[in-house]
């Protein structure tokens, strides 16, 4: 038996509902973007409903404490379609046994959900590290982004506490929403880029007058911060993934 | 003027990158007054430099003139290098626009000595109260403590530093004489200790009285040049778990030594940094601050150095297999921490999972216990039967065959005799 979500948060709490409901015995959970018909096996789309989700997510919460939950949530927003699976079935385990169950590290969804949140974790840390702004012509703090995983919603906070006097765009290329900071509060936006305008490097007659000397003088500080004698490339790119070199400014060209 | 901050930022940037302390964790400074600024709890690496290193903080020097002449430090006073210095206002607005384009974590500011203590001191402190006061910065900041500065400088900085800190040096007194005549460790303790004293004296108000300000909240660091001199590694470890003891200090960092002189009494120019002793040195570091363990049982009358080929835990084991194989299942957390290839991580999980049930291999590994290691040292559910009872030598021949140093290529310290 498979059952099908639409892959949001709710729904998937919603197929939480319906299986106690139902109590089908086993269940896999599939998104509906991934889910392909089988010519045996039986499925059951499931319809999003906020109450129903709420009932689970309240349930929840009397099950597990804080730093499980922000597992919890971290594990949905990492966006593996495994992920999603793990999460339903550690939800009726929770469920099913009593309180503490979630620190059995021996069952396979629990160190599952451990996995995915420490790699979603790390996604974000790596965001608050590896973010540099750019300076707009109009003051606005602007940096381009595009994570392994949804993080965002995870590193909203730090940086409207970190930058509370300064206006900032924070843009998630990969899934077209971004945050702006209005020195008030942090709004979710998008952005039309005109067609033909480079959506990674920002034309230089945008910029603040000041940024690219700031820019240079980061450049110049990396360098001179190396010390020769002790090269060590694998180290480097052990903590600099290439991946996420088209972030930095010192990194650039 | 665009080229003279350059020029500035690469001399003083430079200067100053023999100072290893890049720690930007600690700092409870939260972001309140809608400045700029709000520091993280575990600090955050904002990149990292072709030999691995991390940059968290901009490090700088407000100058490297010098009256002194250390033979270990670049910017002594008979070395011929271009000498500059920064005013207060450049290093404020340094410091606030990388940090406002998230470059840096905050401000690590020392300075060579120039006219005396307390004058070198004084400009110290003038940037960090211009960035805290008048910037409404909330960052990191790192500051040296000038050795023979005066105790109301030292105390008025610690109000708006987050960590202070001053270096060794040298591992033991004697080296320090050797190299830098001038100084002693008696004027690195005065200050550490009177910090230290300040720092439990506010803690302690702070119980009374609600608002107390906050006094380096970072607490204090220290570091130590490694293999300059002809210190063993038991004199270093035990200079720096006495220090760890006396003054309370959150770190202390050894900085394997980068040739930069052609002085006879130290290694000659072209030497290779002792990069695997430095990195045995800092394991050493962490068992005894996060594993439980005293410096003695590492390091010894009989044994005064740490082994090259393999890491000090394992070194620690296979002395002392008596206390092996350890049940998993059974043992209490302080044994599990001592096992070779389980880290603090995999000893909370172990405990906490085995409440459950009894944990097998399969789950070890899924854990995050480096089996392959940890596979001689443990007994589990489904542990294989073994007739054999290995002798230390042999486990540890089992384990380099399967693993490959990942210094063995660069290391030229070995001698190699046959």
């Amino acid at each position: 038996m498979t059952y099908i979500f639409d892959g949001t948060f709710q729904g998937l709490l919603t197929a939480v509902f319906e299986w106690f409901e139902r109590k089908p015995g086993k269940v896999m959970l599939k998104s509906i973007s991934i889910f392909q018909p089988e010519a045996f096996a039986e499925s059951f789309t499931v319809t999003t409903n906020a109450k129903k989700a709420d009932r689970v997510w309240v349930g929840l919460q009397k099950k597990i404490k804080k730093d499980w939950q922000r597992k919890y949530y971290c594990s949905y927003l990492s966006e593996i379609p495994e992920a999603y699976n793990h999460l339903f079935q550690f939800t009726i385990y929770i469920f099913q046994n009593q309180m503490g169950a979630e620190s059995n590290y021996g069952n396979p969804h629990v160190i599952a959900l451990a996995k995915y949140a420490k790699s979603v974790e790390r996604e974000k840390h790596r965001m608050e590290a590896f973010i540099r702004f750019q300076k707009t012509g109009d003051g606005i703090f602007y940096a381009n982004i595009d994570p392994d995983f949804n993080v965002l919603p995870l590193i909203s906070n730090h940086f409207k506490n970190r930058y509370a006097d300064q206006q900032w765009v924070i843009y998630d290329l990969k899934r077209k929403y971004g945050l702006h900071y209005n020195l008030a509060s942090v709004e979710e936006i998008t952005i039309s880029f005109s067609n033909g305008a480079n959506k990674h490097n920002l034309a230089p007659v945008l910029m603040d007058e000041g940024e690219a000397l700031y820019a240079t003088l980061w450049k110049d500080y990396f360098k001179s911060a190396n010390i020769v004698a002790r090269k060590n490339t694998k180290l480097h790119l052990q903590h600099v993934p290439k991946r996420y070199w088209k972030y930095l400014t010192e990194k650039a060209i | 003027m665009f080229d003279r901050i350059r020029e500035k930022l690469n001399i003083l940037a430079d200067a100053a990158k023999y100072d290893v302390s890049c720690s930007s964790s600690g700092g409870t400074r939260k972001n309140t007054n809608k400045g700029l600024g709000d520091s993280h709890a575990s600090g955050i690496c904002h990149t990292y430099t072709e030999d691995g290193r991390c940059v968290s903080l901009l490090k700088i020097l407000l100058t490297n003139h010098c009256i002194y002449d250390c033979l270990f430090c670049v910017s002594r006073k008979s070395n011929d290098v271009k000498r500059a210095a920064f005013t207060v206002d450049e290093v404020v607005e340094l410091t606030m626009n990388f940090y406002r384009r998230n470059y840096i974590e905050g401000l690590f500011l020392s300075s060579g000595i120039f006219k005396n203590a307390d004058f070198t001191m004084e400009r110290l402190l003038l940037v960090v109260k211009k960035l805290r006061l008048e910037q409404n910065y909330n960052g990191y900041i790192h500051l040296k403590t000038i050795p023979g500065a005066s105790e109301e400088l030292i105390k008025e900085a610690g109000l708006y530093a987050d960590r202070m800190s001053i270096n060794l040096e040298m591992p033991t007194e004697a080296g320090l004489k050797l190299l830098a005549p001038e100084k002693n460790h008696e004027e690195v303790i005065k200050p550490l200790a009177f910090v230290q004293q300040q720092i439990s004296q506010f803690t302690a108000d702070k119980k009374l009285i609600k608002h107390v300000p906050k006094f380096v909240p970072a607490g204090q660091s220290t570091q130590m040049v490694i293999g300059a001199t002809p210190e063993s590694d038991k004199d270093i470890m035990y200079t720096a778990n006495a220090f760890y003891k006396n003054f309370s200090l959150k770190r202390v960092y050894y900085s394997g030594y980068v040739p930069i002189s052609n002085d006879t009494r130290m290694p000659i120019l072209g030497t290779q940094p002792p990069l695997l002793r430095e990195n045995r040195l800092y394991q050493t570091d962490w068992l005894m601050r996060f594993y439980g363990f005293k410096v003695q049982e590492i390091l010894n009358d009989a044994n005064p150095n740490l082994d090259v080929d393999i890491d000090p835990k394992l070194s620690w084991a296979i002395r002392n297999m008596q206390h092996f194989p350890v049940d998993i299942n059974k043992a209490d957390y302080k044994m599990i921490l001592r096992i070779p290839g389980i880290g603090v991580m995999s000893a909370q999980k172990i405990v906490q999972a085995r409440k459950f049930g009894k944990l097998r291999i399969d789950q070890l590994k899924k854990i995050g216990v480096a089996y392959n290691r940890a596979k001689h040292f443990i007994v589990c559910m489904d542990s294989p039967y073994q007739l054999k009872d290995y002798q230390g030598t042999q486990i540890k021949a089992f384990i380099l065959a399967e693993s490959q140093s990942k210094y063995l290529k660069t290391d030229s310290n070995q001698m190699i005799l046959f």
